[in-house]
């Protein structure tokens, strides 16, 4: 298969995905919902208020997951790198916990008070890795990884003292958002909220295409190609981190997505970051999207955690294109 | 023309010094090799001609313009760079590989142009790496994967080329065949080439001139044959080496010492 036949492929799965997925679930609706001409008011409200912008929420959760885990991977030449790797979530879920031990209940702006904590966590742990890797001149990768590890774990460490003093509900609370998900109460608020981030950040990532496969082939290839290497990774990391956070704040972190769809993608459509991208980008959307719609219909009358369904689902479908095909990594 | 000029430069990593006053100049068309022994700043040396580190002092002059005038395209579209050999690579095919190389010349979201085509088909049959050009870059030998790099090279179009060891690791049949690729783009296209070896006798015979880095310093400067003195060796590497007539050029060239007992 060529590559423009499997993005056509992935196109038209994305569009299934999206149109499909809001008429899956607990409750019945007809077509007719979709332009208010249901029996049932109901049925409207189901389609409208509930179903679409949490299909929409996650395809773009999953489009940003996916597309900074790619950004990632290709900046640190590293194939384990993940969207997580440089402790955006963690800061993400330490603004939560913190939310939540307090019991603080207010809204801002329409957006929750836990997210908007867990969004200002997740802008101090990237501007945390961004000072340290600044103190030491240079920008180097390896400082960067060094501090977003370090980082990650000092936050988990401040998360798991919170869980251990706080009481049992809002322990449960902790635990319960760290899993992450798209089941809270999903509106088109959060979808707008969102949108921007997902859009820029996925923007840069394809404006930097070129860059991203010399910087995979070593960084001092790539400067002596004409790449300008730092400012290149640095434009890389907000753009990643930044709608990772923004996601993270919604949805919490949701695991194995940007992980593995960038590497299910590479296997179908190689490494080369032109074609890559907009294929990650479609996958990774369309995949969590499916998930989602997984986790909400299997066992009847409750719903999954996400993440739990993305590595339930995908673990065994990477495994199937790994041994399927003489992989490279 | 000269091309290159270094003029009293310095560069330190941290405190400690690499390199030491280093001048020389490298003009048009030429062909220099720098050697020297382990530690003696060599590849910092040709790093910092590319600019892959900054800093120091003193001056690096490329085309008589201060290289740190240079945007990171425009240096690109002057210089290209072979490196090291690394284990690491991404599977890219070599055909991708080596348009990578005309990256200074490609704008965000432009194709591939006629030129970029021609000059990756020229760059792949020059070095003889066409018929390999769909596969895997990671699937290659070691001497077929260092004549990609320098096709890259070739493809990015530059008047100079660096090479970093670009025939350490390489079996006999490989060490010769890149070295006379690089004689032939060096000869018939008249890029410049400076390579960094540790191989001082193809460095006698195939480079116009050679400089001799000791403990950051340049030890010795000049025509490649004038190396081949065994006061001048002991006085770069600080131990005898042994010289003998080649009985093709008239040159003479390093052989290891018998161990001792043998006669």
């Amino acid at each position: 298969m060529n590559r423009a036949t499997v993005l056509g492929i992935l196109m038209v799965l994305a569009v299934a995905a999206l149109a499909i997925a809001p008429f899956m679930g607990m409750i019945d609706v007809p077509l007719s919902a979709l332009w208010g001409a249901a029996e049932e008011r109901g049925q409207v409200d189901v389609l409208w208020k509930l179903r679409i912008p949490r299909v929409c929420l996650a395809f773009l959760a999953g489009s940003a997951l996916a597309t900074a885990g790619m950004a990632f991977q290709a900046m640190f030449r590293n194939p384990l790198a993940t969207p997580f790797t440089l402790g955006v979530s963690s800061g993400a879920s330490l603004g939560a916990a913190i939310c939540i031990h307090m019991g603080w209940t207010f809204s801002l702006l329409r957006f929750s008070g836990v997210s908007l904590f867990a969004f200002v966590g997740a802008m101090v742990s990237i501007l945390l890795v961004y000072g340290l890797t600044r103190a030491r001149q240079g920008f180097s990768t390896a400082t960067m990884l060094l501090a977003g590890v370090a980082i990650s774990f000092f936050f988990s460490s401040l998360i798991l003292f919170l869980q251990y003093i706080s009481d049992f509900t809002r322990t449960h609370r902790m635990l319960r958002w760290v899993m992450g998900g798209l089941n809270r109460a999903v509106d088109f608020d959060d979808v707008l909220g969102v949108f921007p981030f997902v859009v820029t950040g996925c923007l840069i990532v394809v404006y930097l295409t070129h860059e991203m496969n010399l910087i995979t082939t070593g960084e001092e290839l790539a400067a002596s190609r004409g790449v300008e290497v730092n400012r290149t990774k640095l434009v890389l990391f907000f753009a990643a981190s930044l709608m990772v956070g923004a996601v993270v704040a919604v949805c919490g972190p949701i695991g194995f997505v940007g992980l593995m769809a960038p590497h299910i993608c590479r296997l179908l459509i190689g490494p080369e970051h032109r074609w890559l991208t907009p294929a990650v980008v479609l996958f990774g959307g369309a995949f969590l999207v499916l998930c989602d719609t997984v986790a909400r219909t299997v066992i009847r009358g409750t719903e999954l955690p996400v993440g739990i369904v993305t590595a339930l689902l995908g673990g065994p479908f990477f495994l199937w294109l790994l041994v399927g095909r003489k992989a490279e990594f | 023309m000269t091309l290159i000029r270094l003029d009293n430069f310095s560069f330190q990593l941290g405190d400690k010094p690499i390199l030491c006053d280093v001048s020389f100049d490298v003009s048009e068309g030429e062909y220099v090799a720098i050697v020297g022994p382990n530690g003696a700043g060599k590849t910092t040396l040709i790093k910092c001609i590319d600019r892959l580190l900054f800093g120091g002092t003193g001056s690096i002059e490329i085309c008589g313009r201060p290289l740190h005038q240079y945007r990171q395209k425009e240096l690109a579209r002057l210089i290209s760079y072979v490196p090291q050999a690394d284990g690491r690579v991404f599977p890219f095919t070599v055909e991708q590989f080596v348009l990578m190389g005309r990256y200074p010349y490609l704008s965000p979201f432009s194709a591939v142009s006629k030129e970029d085509r021609r000059a990756v088909d020229e760059a792949l049959q020059r070095t003889g790496t066409a018929e390999f050009a769909g596969r895997l870059l990671s699937t290659l030998s070691g001497g077929e994967r260092q004549k990609v790099y320098v096709a890259a090279a070739l493809a990015q179009g530059g008047k100079i080329m660096l090479l970093d060891e670009p025939t350490t690791f390489l079996d006999y049949r490989h060490q010769a065949e890149i070295s006379a690729l690089l004689s032939r783009i060096n000869r018939s296209s008249g890029v410049t080439i400076v390579a960094v070896t540790h191989d001082v006798n193809q460095a006698a015979l195939r480079s116009d001139r050679i400089v001799a880095l000791r403990d950051g310093r340049v030890a010795f400067c000049g025509l490649a044959r004038q190396i081949m003195d065994p006061d001048v060796l002991q006085e770069i590497y600080g131990t005898t080496l042994l010289l003998v007539d080649h009985p093709q050029a008239d040159l003479p060239v390093i052989v290891p010492h018998a161990p001792e007992g043998s006669s």
